[in-house]
């Protein structure tokens, strides 16, 4: 095991994080903002409570979710393409470090920059309304989760893309949806029943389901099944990985 | 002997490189390589010479593991390229033929990051001897992307250099490179095979083989056609040609001197000897005191000899030959 080249890989993007320290989170920060001033003030005003909880707090671990997801997705996509499209990868290939180690290190980077950005926001979100955490080592173990299997999923699309308008497309137009058709600002019960059908076809269901009842103790679907659909997601992500790496695609000829 | 050696003691160490019925056919059916042997000591300066598309990149790709083989065998110090990767990639430094780097991290953060992926430990002692060499200390803190074309090719070497390979690959060093550049390149390339770093270099400017390489490889068409220490194949085929100004033209070479390697060329105004250098008897003496019985008289002579160029363009000419 060359746990110096993961550290190797590690610390090099994670100082790519560092140093742009401003765009990487005052952006999601100030977005996290804006949408507690628009779903929170605004809707919220509307809507009274969801299961008990306020719509304010009821809303955090989606506002959370919606910018891990994102986040992780665009970070360890962008982590492995940018080499790709420099050049630079070919020091990664042609180095002692295998390919379980080369995941390690760009996605462990992805998904600790992720999880960073999450507790910010849950600090963030302390400024617009008040929220309890039940079972604080279940978040954060969803956190840590969820932030590595979509940052495998980045890894992946950062793979795949051969130009930036595919590096783009993924986050934008897949994970992004996912995310608001997830139950990310809504309780599914607050859907026609046709709705909750298809709404149990997305991913990211389980994942928001899950990190709420983290919070507040309630959650559309069992925990158990929310845990082993994300486990699910992990397993998939990691053997298109493996997939990857055992044909060389593209990445070795 | 170091750790790394994969011989037994009393036995001979492995070459640095054994190459053993290597080939390589792409996804496209483009046939890069057909059947390449090659053997390189420890310590040697080989170069690899071909026309573009020859099958170097491929060769020496295959061997720092960025593309896969489809057949035969490389081992680097006799550790298997597949079997025992990991061993063999730590021995190999690559410089690659792109100006591939990184745009905003600094000269030292990029150099370090190398090291650190071979899985060295820090070493920043190493990385500023490394720098120095390369005469890019005074830039160690400079972003990448602020530097010249040929400050990033340094900075290419260094990081090559940065985990102290025992093989080092330079795929075309000097492709887009001033002379200023180039001559430093050869004499680290020369200090480096001096502390037992064995130097593999593609090039198709035949003088950087002429000038530095212990012993030269042909390839062409994805097949090595020669392998050859340098001086062996300059004096091989290093003949000399005698060519003599006849203010007279002659017909045909006067029978007197038909024992000679002799030929008429520019409608009988010049007499063209061929020789070789090495020979104990060159053999001008006695044509010229020939030529004089023979009344022959000339206005002006001079001679060439063969360079690796010519030999190098025979070669693969004469490869090219049977192939339609």
């Amino acid at each position: 095991m060359n746990l110096i080249g993961v550290r190797a890989i590690y610390t090099f993007e994670m100082a790519r994080m560092f140093r742009t320290l401003a765009q990487s989170i005052i952006s999601p920060v100030v977005t996290t903002c804006l949408y507690f001033v628009v779903f929170g003030a605004a809707i919220g005003g509307r809507i009274d409570q969801i299961d008990g909880v306020g719509y304010g707090a009821f809303i955090v671990p989606g506002l959370i979710m919606l910018l891990v997801l994102t986040q992780s997705t665009q970070n360890a996509s962008f982590g492995i393409y940018f080499p790709k499209f420099s050049g630079t990868i070919y020091e990664v290939l042609a180095a002692p470090v295998s390919a379980f180690e080369v995941v390690t290190g760009y996605v462990g980077a992805a998904a600790t920059k992720s999880v960073i950005l999450g507790l910010l926001v849950l600090a963030t979100a302390t400024l617009f309304v008040d929220y309890q955490i039940a079972h604080p080592v279940f978040m954060l173990l969803f956190l840590v989760l969820t932030a590595v299997t979509f940052s495998l999923l980045g890894f992946i699309v950062g793979i795949w893309a051969d130009g930036f308008e595919k590096l783009g497309f993924v986050p934008t137009l897949v994970v992004l949806p996912l995310v608001f058709l997830g139950g990310t600002f809504y309780s599914i019960d607050m859907l026609p029943p046709v709705w909750q059908t298809v709404t149990l076809f997305n991913p990211v269901f389980y994942l928001v389901s899950a990190f709420r009842w983290s919070f507040f103790g309630t959650s559309d679907v069992s925990v158990g099944v929310s845990l082993a659909m994300i486990a699910l997601f992990l397993t998939v992500a990691l053997a298109v990985v493996a997939w990857i790496f055992r044909t060389g695609y593209r990445l070795r000829d | 002997m170091t750790p790394q050696d994969a011989s037994a003691p009393g036995e001979a160490s492995p070459p640095a490189l054994s190459i053993r019925g290597l080939t390589k056919t792409y996804d496209t059916g483009f046939q890069a390589l057909r059947t390449v042997d090659l053997e390189i000591q420890r310590g040697e300066i080989f170069a690899l010479l071909g026309p573009n598309g020859a099958g170097k990149t491929t060769l020496i790709s295959i061997v720092c593991g960025l593309v896969r083989p489809s057949g035969g065998r490389v081992e680097v110090n006799g550790h298997d390229i597949v079997r025992d990767w990991r061993r063999a990639r730590s021995l190999i430094g690559l410089v690659p033929q792109e100006l591939s780097t990184d745009s905003f991290e600094t000269v030292r953060d990029t150099v370090t990051f190398t090291r650190g992926l071979y899985g060295r430990r820090r070493n920043p002692a190493h990385i500023e001897q490394v720098l120095r060499s390369l005469s890019l200390w005074d830039k160690r803190d400079a972003r990448i992307r602020t530097l010249s074309g040929g400050m990033r090719r340094r900075v290419l070497i260094a990081k090559a250099l940065a985990h102290e390979p025992e093989l080092l690959f330079l795929d075309e060093p000097t492709a887009g490179v001033d002379v200023e550049l180039r001559r430093e390149m050869w004499a680290l390339v020369r200090e480096l095979r001096d502390q037992g770093v064995t130097i593999v270099l593609t090039t198709h400017y035949i003088e950087e083989a002429e000038d530095m390489a212990d012993r030269v490889g042909v390839i062409n068409h994805g097949e090595i056609i020669l392998v050859e220490r340098k001086d062996a194949l300059m004096h091989k085929l290093g003949r000399k040609r005698l060519t003599l100004h006849l203010p007279t033209p002659l017909t045909e070479v006067p029978a007197l001197l038909t024992h000679l390697d002799l030929e008429l060329a520019d409608e009988g105004h010049q007499l063209i000897y061929t020789f070789d250098t090495q020979a104990e008897r060159t053999g001008i003496t006695r044509l010229l005191q020939d030529l004089s019985s023979a009344g022959i008289r000339f206005s002006d002579m001079h001679t060439e000899q063969s360079t690796l160029e010519e030999i190098f363009v025979d070669l693969v000419h004469g490869a090219e030959e049977p192939r339609p």
